[in-house]
């Protein structure tokens, strides 16, 4: 029994500034990228001011979806984040959903959801500072007594830091306890039908018949239930983060 | 050898050891799930709102869970390759 998890592949190495390698998430994570390009372009396209298409109906939908999540949480002075939030959405489903058909999905790397969350946190801090000036968002950092200044240092590097792993643990444990599944499958498929008798119990034992099937429960919570509910979560904390930073 | 294998059992076992960090989100979500289903059997018409504050409460509280996870993992691929690197 051999059960094989693999971070990243790396394709090739530009040999710029040291060698910059090119990685299977940037592939896949450009890949996303593209189609979101391709289906914005195709529910956007030959707008109306009546709709008249299915097309249009759905894209003013998924808008008004948007825009009602970041006013809620938000307010309406915030509307304009609204843009962010919905690209943050989308990327981080539809890389998440590339495991369903089979390829490596980019939020299985720490560098991708360690890049949002850093854009993230450098948005918080711009509205910290925007909002308190850089001499009020300094003394911030001490505000119930001085002593705990450290503590607060801590638990604002902590933000993005838990945001990352957050997102990166879950879509990674359901790829490995996936992975385990279909050895612990492949294992008993052949203990089973090793019991039948004679050459039929020896050939069927090779193929690993109870693979088929049952890992699809699995991955409709990992794979289907658990993308959109990262990416909510992300979306969610990113607006609260930011409406939070900006009233203080 | 001997080093080697100690090496290796040390990082399976505390594999093992930092996926006890399960527990405590598992006892926290469950509490929170629990409250939130007596929530909404006082007011079922509050089920939307009190279900996407639960979800947000436990995905944050799944957090510690997901740090013994991540833990786990780097005990299984990455330290063996560090220590055995500083074994030679």
């Amino acid at each position: 029994m051999n059960v094989t998890i693999e971070g990243a592949k790396i394709y090739f190495t530009i040999p710029v500034l040291g060698g910059i390698p090119i990685t299977e998430t940037i592939v896949n994570g450009a890949i996303v990228t593209f189609v979101l390009f391709l289906l914005c372009l195709f529910l956007t396209h030959d707008l109306k001011v009546r709709p008249t298409s299915k097309r249009q109906i759905i894209a003013e939908y998924i808008v008004n979806l948007a825009k009602n999540f970041v006013q809620g949480n938000m307010g309406e002075k915030f509307a304009y984040f609204t843009p962010f939030v919905a690209a943050l959405f989308a990327a981080s489903v539809f890389s998440s959903l590339l495991s369903v058909i089979g390829m490596y999905p980019p939020t299985s790397d720490l560098s991708t959801t360690l890049a949002w969350a850093v854009l993230v946190f450098v948005l918080i801090t711009y509205h910290k500072i925007k909002a308190g000036g850089l001499g009020g968002y300094l003394l911030g950092f001490a505000k119930p007594i001085a002593v705990l200044t450290p503590f607060n240092v801590l638990s604002e590097v902590a933000t993005p830091i838990s945001m990352a792993f957050r997102h990166f643990g879950n879509i990674v444990s359901g790829s490995v306890i996936t992975a385990l599944v279909y050895a612990a499958l492949a294992l008993a498929s052949s203990a089973l039908f090793g019991l039948i008798p004679g050459a039929v119990g020896s050939f069927l034992s090779n193929i690993p018949l109870l693979q088929f099937g049952i890992p699809a429960v699995l991955s409709i919570y990992f794979d289907l239930f658990s993308s959109f509910m990262q990416a909510f979560i992300f979306c969610m904390l990113t607006t609260l983060y930011i409406a939070n930073a900006a009233e203080e | 050898m001997m080093e080697k294998a100690i090496v290796l059992a040390g990082c399976a076992v505390g594999a093992g050891l930092a996926l006890i960090a399960g527990i405590g989100p598992g006892i926290g979500e469950g509490y929170a799930v629990g409250q939130a289903c007596s929530a909404i059997g006082r007011q079922p018409e509050s089920k939307g709102d009190v279900t996407s504050t639960m979800l947000l409460g436990c995905a944050i509280a799944e957090t510690t869970g997901i740090y013994g996870f991540v833990t786990g993992l780097l005990l299984i691929f990455v330290a063996p390759g560090i220590f055995m690197g500083m074994l030679g």
